[in-house]
């Protein structure tokens, strides 16, 4: 790094290293029919899938759309609550504002039956055991406390059956499931 | 769907960033904190305000940091009646780019009048500066129409 050349009134002095730029945004979220039809169900502790009307993949949480092919999506499915791991991160650094005790495990839960998975966090499962491939059920809030709301699972732990093989796991079983010409 | 049934919901999305500001930027704003402006010399002798660490067009280190005037000219302006919550700026005010005196480029500030008929392209202004300074952009209160800083 080049040397750089300050003028002399503030040669000497404890030179600034950091700044505070804190960015805040408030906006009112309208959730679309989809993620409507999604969180009405949701507060009935059901999980809604939707089914692609190209190829019959089921792609949760529905968001209106196949993505691939800008195909409307208007039919829906009921999903199971348990799945398995596609893949999953180990967090050991803590960031402001988010209060949960570290180390924690966010993972990309692949629902039964689903082609395309969503983050969430995993518990009861400490970091050194959690498994690409490794089943997991959903842990609900008390019924009391269930809402439209994507608190109402409140983490993913491990059902104990045996791992789905690494190569059927996540997008991976893409090959295994379907045609092996999925771009998703 | 009928509107009346339609979901809604409050969102806040807030980022409590603190950032790093390397030797160039760190001298700038250790000299918001001492009350003077600092520039940086590009190889053509012309200077930037706020200084960069490297050159926008050659991209070439720059190291020869300068101190540039407390007034400048208005060389563009908007004008803001109604600032946001997030505005640092609580009553109508003018946005504006100022070229500092010894600067060669001009940088979004306030111009802190009472309304836009006292704003025009070209006037004089200088730096208004908050009491308690500690290093921050907002060490600068806004800028004034340079008569009235010095009456």
């Amino acid at each position: 790094m080049p040397e750089i050349n300050v003028p002399s009134s503030i040669k000497d002095l404890e030179q600034v290293q950091s700044v505070r730029t804190p960015i805040r945004m408030e906006y009112t979220f309208t959730p679309g029919v989809a993620a409507q039809t999604y969180l009405r169900e949701f507060a009935n502790k059901k999980i809604l899938g939707a089914v692609s009307p190209v190829d019959g993949a089921v792609l949760v949480p529905p968001r209106g759309a196949d993505p691939r092919y800008g195909a409307l999506c208007d039919e829906f499915v009921e999903m199971p609550h348990t799945g398995h791991i596609g893949s999953f991160c180990v967090t050991n650094v803590p960031i402001p504002g988010r209060e949960l005790e570290l180390p924690y495990i966010s993972a990309w839960i692949f629902l039964d039956g689903a082609d395309i998975g969503f983050l969430n966090l995993v518990a009861e499962c400490p970091p050194e055991e959690c498994r690409i491939g490794m089943r997991v059920e959903a842990v609900w809030k008390p019924d009391d406390e269930i809402g439209m709301t994507a608190e109402n699972i409140l983490y993913w732990r491990p059902t104990g059956e045996p791992d789905l093989p690494f190569d059927e796991a996540g997008v991976r079983g893409w090959h295994v499931r379907g045609d092996g010409e999925s771009d998703a | 769907m009928n509107p009346e049934e339609r979901l809604s919901a409050p969102i806040v999305l807030e980022y409590p960033f603190t950032r790093t500001t390397g030797p160039v930027i760190g001298a700038f704003m250790t000299g918001l904190r001492e009350k003077i402006i600092l520039g940086i010399k590009r190889d053509d002798g012309t200077v930037l305000v706020p200084p960069t660490e490297y050159d926008p067009v050659t991209s070439k280190a720059l190291t020869e940091m300068v101190e540039v005037g407390q007034t400048g000219e208005v060389t563009t302006w908007t004008w803001v009646e109604n600032p946001r919550d997030q505005s640092p700026w609580d009553s109508p005010h003018a946005l504006a780019m100022i070229l500092l005196d010894g600067s060669d480029t001009p940088f979004l500030h306030a111009v802190l009048v009472e309304e836009p008929d006292h704003m025009k392209t070209g006037m004089r202004v200088s730096i208004k500066w908050k009491k308690e300074t500690e290093g921050h952009i907002q060490d600068i209160e806004g800028f004034v129409p340079e008569k009235e800083n010095h009456a």
